[in-house]
């Protein structure tokens, strides 16, 4: 059943114009999209991207906000080419249009009460996308923001410039190419000092070895999963994930879960 | 604007459009897209007797113009229904269809009976056609026996509208249909999904969890179309058709053939606002090609 939280934004279909469509590396890209009228998003939170032309991507494709210009009406994908969708929205041009499905799922917690205790956003590979919208909200809030963004190698970095504006950046790289060397989890960051709140974002071990982190320094956490979905509105059950209250959809009731919500062995 | 009203033996519909069971939720999922009353009715999630979690994930495959799931009737039981999901649906002026499977022909009286008494419960849909359930669900739409067995044990329970929802998977649908209509069913839908596979070539594994799953989408159209026209030639009784609508034309095509409504599924998730566009269209369609009423179209198949 969906959640009656009156915060939340109606939902909406909304036909946006390709801004831009940037290629940024070998396998990752930045889908720019405009619409008026968009409905205020919080960091976290997704759309389903309607894949046109092609019956190899029948479904819509969800794909977490990396950033929200609310002003302009502008939203930012960054996005991994991996199948037939993503491979549709790479050759998508400016001028283009494209039907998106939004807002969708929970989002990240945000502090109350002027909670201003410093926040660690952990993102592993194209996992680093919803991290951005997240951090810059925070600090529009007074929080300290750390990003530590692992990366499998100097190949697969992006320009972070947009993240050092928000907050510190950590790296590591599987083969020690950039930034430190080795998981996220052996990042000196936090070998040496334990943030107040994790937030992340990635791979799932990577995440479940941060959860394995945070869970044995009693340090609160919160992972973003991905999972199959269809509907993106928790109606088809398709993109469960067991909670420690039975199955939750992903798509509805997450894709924020805090870790004390699921069942992972960690 | 044409007249689209159907009529379901007794079970009065403003239009033919409904939304496919587990494909809609409960339909307050949609309300941001649909305003739900405008439908011509809501066949919420499947509801047995008691709660079940459904299978693990990976539960749906994308596959060329559809999908395969393997949800597994995860719903949280008819009592849960009654006391905290009922009392939001009854406020909105809606046919609301409940459809109801269960692992014995006992199962499915018992649920059958607790919705007899909810007044703005219009009709329950009998799930007699799952694939994604071990013991009961499709193993009882396959065999004449075994749908008989189901519809007299509910018909005796429930007084109201009965649809059977009938599955492709057999042999001869038209049997199958021919043996609820002798049992009391008041109508039948079809088809389920198609039983299907989707194979992972890098990890040498099935991509469902279950192995197997059912297919739907635009790619199972024609068989559907198929099994509508066999099935309509075959009863009395008010068919409904569903497999794989898109669009308006594809609904008409159902009512040519002769579905006397249709239920829209797997293009909610593409559009959620999809059964606007096709009730819309319908009336489109009607009102150039002279039509005064939808009924002048249904079973008008010229073969």
């Amino acid at each position: 059943m969906p959640h009656k939280n009156e915060n939340m934004a109606k939902k909406g279909l909304f036909d946006c114009t390709v801004v831009s469509n940037e290629t940024l590396n070998h396998s990752y890209f930045m889908l720019r999209l405009q619409a008026d009228g968009l409905p205020a998003m919080r960091p976290g939170q997704f759309v389903e991207v309607r894949i046109d032309h092609t019956p190899d991507a029948f479904l819509r494709r969800p794909i977490s906000l990396h950033d929200v210009q609310a002003a302009e009406g502008i939203i930012s994908l960054l996005i991994q080419r991996v199948g037939a969708g993503t491979q549709h929205l790479a050759t998508l041009k400016p001028g283009d249009t494209v039907n998106v499905l939004l807002p969708l799922g929970n989002g990240f917690s945000l502090p109350e009460n002027g909670d201003r205790r410093p926040r660690v956003l952990v993102g592993g590979g194209v996992g680093i996308a919803p991290l951005l919208y997240l951090g810059r909200t925070l600090a529009g809030q007074g929080v300290p923001v750390s990003f530590l963004l692992g990366f499998r190698s100097q190949r697969e970095m992006l320009d972070l410039s947009a993240f050092e504006a928000v907050g510190s950046v950590y790296i590591t790289t599987e083969d020690g190419s950039v930034g430190e060397k080795g998981f996220v989890t052996n990042h000196s960051l936090l070998q040496n000092g334990q943030p107040g709140f994790i937030q992340t974002c990635g791979p799932t071990p990577m995440m479940k070895a941060v959860a394995a982190y945070a869970s044995a320094h009693g340090i609160p956490c919160e992972v973003s999963l991905e999972n199959k979905m269809a509907c993106g509105l928790g109606a088809c059950l398709c993109c469960v994930t067991e909670t420690q209250t039975g199955h939750k959809c992903v798509c509805s009731d997450g894709p924020v879960f805090n870790i004390s919500e699921l069942t992972w062995q960690i | 604007m044409a007249d689209l009203r159907v009529d379901i033996r007794g079970l009065q519909l403003s239009n033919p459009v409904l939304t496919a069971s587990g494909t809609f939720g409960y339909g307050l999922e949609f309300a941001d897209f649909v305003p739900l009353e405008r439908l011509g009715g809501i066949i919420v999630k499947g509801t047995t007797i008691a709660r079940r979690e459904g299978n693990p994930y990976p539960r749906m495959a994308e596959v060329p113009s559809g999908m395969l799931n393997a949800v597994g009737l995860q719903n949280k039981g008819v009592d849960y229904f009654v006391d905290h999901i009922y009392p939001q649906l009854a406020p909105i002026a809606a046919n609301w269809i409940v459809n109801v499977s269960g692992s014995c022909v006992e199962d499915y009286a018992a649920t059958a009976e607790k919705l007899a008494g909810l007044e703005h419960i219009s009709a329950i849909e009998v799930n007699i056609s799952c694939p994604n359930v071990k013991q009961g669900g499709m193993s009882f739409g396959t065999t004449t026996q075994g749908a008989g067995s189901v519809v007299r044990a509910v018909r005796k329970a429930y007084p109201k509208t009965m649809i059977v929802k009938l599955s492709p998977n057999v042999t001869d649908i038209a049997e199958i249909a021919r043996a609820v209509e002798a049992e009391g069913a008041d109508s039948v839908s079809l088809i389920n999904t198609l039983l299907g596979m989707a194979v992972n070539v890098k990890t040498r594994r099935p991509v469902l969890s279950t192995v197997t799953g059912g297919l739907s989408g635009p790619c199972v159209k024609p068989v559907a179309l198929r099994c509508v026209w066999q099935v309509a030639k075959a009863v009395q009784i008010p068919v409904i058709g569903l497999g794989g609508i898109m669009t308006a034309t594809d609904a008409i095509e159902f009512l040519l053939a002769g579905a006397t409504a249709v239920e829209v599924g797997t293009a909610n998730f593409i559009d959620p606002s999809v059964t606007m566009k096709i009730i819309d269209g319908i009336n489109t369609y009607l009102e150039e090609n002279g039509f005064q009423s939808v009924q002048q179209i249904i079973g008008k198949l010229e073969v």
